[in-house]
């Protein structure tokens, strides 16, 4: 990668043929025109789920609506979203990749600009994390920007050190998933349902899951840039 | 709907529909990713004219951000590999050491 | 023809073109993309269909699922960027046996 015109990769295979290639857009073309007369049947107005999100805002600890949907309302499905991420860390790391080898020493410009910007996008995520409960942020936006500082550091030549890539990793990774179903079931042994959170400790318990899954989010994304197991490497 | 509504809104789509009909179309993988980079940002705006600013963020940063990281790190492996001809798969050593440290075990 | 309309046909659109390339394209790199554009073409007919609702108070239910989708797609993609880097090493090109000329 020392010579930027070497970095070529080409995709070296023929598009098909005219008859396969118009049958191909005969059917594309079919499925969007299903698609769209679908959606220009739909009324040009429709209050969806608004009406009623805003009626129950007031009971799901937060007050900006999305995060009350992610994190109250279908919390459900943002605990199966967490598990999607481990899921796919675990596939990628059973594919045994070889690992990215020694990186040759970074640049003065790169290296400069991660010891620079590492702190602020820490700063960045806690405040994503924080205001996700008022206004546009959250949990996702915040362990994204965790997860691109992890990239930033491992393409400037850091690798994690031996004593943490067993079990903190381990645990790092599982952390969204776990408190997220140990507030769970622990709403079961208060009286409610899976998930059901206490009406006065919403706002905190939200708070607490939206913490745990931005550090595994952070974790799991900058694990899936670097691909394969921390053991491997050299 | 005002006139310049209309017009950001026409430029965003047909802009999202160009880059995205070039990113594909393009033989040079490079530079289909790049193209594909930009495309997401580009939707990242258009999540903003649908007023949905927590899509937008996140889709800057994982939609755009971490998934052409995560490209160019397969395309530069996909030239290493081109670069460096048919090797044996890393992975058999380990499978053999594996393989002889499981049946110690038994 | 609202805002809405136009932004949820444009993801159809774009539904189309990612199914045109994924169909057609043999190299799977090539076919991560064109999936990659799909999933954003589904995205935003769904926020696009969310924005229907009266001025000022878009649907966020759509929008908490195009964030759970975002983030699965990534997810998703990175485990088919190793399977291709794992075809490629083991049988020596990143394509479906079925798809390469010989």
């Amino acid at each position: 990668m020392s010579d930027p015109g070497r970095w070529r990769v080409r995709d070296p295979y023929p598009p098909p043929g005219g008859r396969a290639r118009a049958l191909a857009i005969v059917l594309v073309l079919a499925v969007a025109g299903g698609l769209g007369y679908a959606l220009f049947a739909l009324p040009l107005q429709a209050e969806g789920l608004s009406g009623a999100v805003a009626g129950r805002i007031a009971q799901s600890g937060v007050s900006h609506p999305v995060t009350a949907v992610l994190l109250n309302f279908r919390g459900y499905d943002t605990w199966l979203e967490l598990a999607v991420l481990v899921l796919a860390l675990v596939g990628a790391w059973s594919l045994g990749l070889p690992p990215l080898g020694p990186e040759p020493a970074p640049g003065p410009v790169l290296d400069r600009l991660t010891r620079l910007i590492l702190p602020l996008m820490i700063l960045v995520a806690g405040y994503l994390l924080w205001v996700g409960a008022q206004a546009p942020g959250g949990a996702f936006q915040a362990g994204a920007v965790l997860g691109a500082a992890g990239v930033l550091l491992l393409l400037d030549g850091w690798r994690l050190p031996r004593g943490l890539a067993g079990w903190p990793l381990r645990l790092l990774l599982v952390l969204g998933v776990a408190v997220f179903a140990a507030v769970g079931v622990a709403a079961i042994a208060l009286g409610g349902v899976l998930l059901q959170y206490p009406p006065g400790a919403a706002g905190g318990l939200i708070l607490l899951i939206e913490a745990a899954a931005t550090l595994a989010i952070g974790v799991t994304l900058a694990a899936l840039f670097h691909g394969s197991r921390p053991e491997d490497d050299p | 709907m005002t006139l310049l509504d209309w017009a950001i809104d026409g430029l965003i789509v047909l802009a999202l529909l160009w880059v995205a009909g070039r990113a594909l179309s393009s033989t040079d993988l490079f530079r289909a990713v790049v193209l594909f980079i930009g495309f997401g940002l580009v939707l990242a705006l258009a999540w903003v004219r649908l007023d949905a600013p927590d899509i937008a963020l996140a889709e800057a940063a994982i939609g755009a951000g971490l998934t052409g990281a995560l490209l160019l790190v397969a395309l530069a492996r996909l030239e290493r590999a081109d670069r460096e001809g048919p090797t044996p798969p890393p992975g058999e050593e380990e499978a053999r050491r594996e393989d002889s440290s499981a049946n110690e075990c038994k | 023809m609202t805002a809405a309309l136009w932004y949820a046909l444009a993801g159809v659109g774009l539904f189309a073109l990612g199914l045109y390339a994924m169909a057609v394209h043999r190299h799977l790199l090539r076919k991560i993309l064109a999936f990659n554009v799909m999933g954003a073409g589904a995205f935003l007919v769904l926020a696009g269909l969310a924005r229907r609702a009266p001025e000022g108070s878009a649907d966020p239910v759509p929008h908490a699922l195009v964030i759970t989708g975002i983030v699965v797609t990534v997810a998703a993609t990175a485990l088919a960027l190793v399977l291709m880097l794992r075809v490629r090493e083991a049988t020596g090109a990143a394509a479906l046996p079925e798809d390469r000329p010989d």
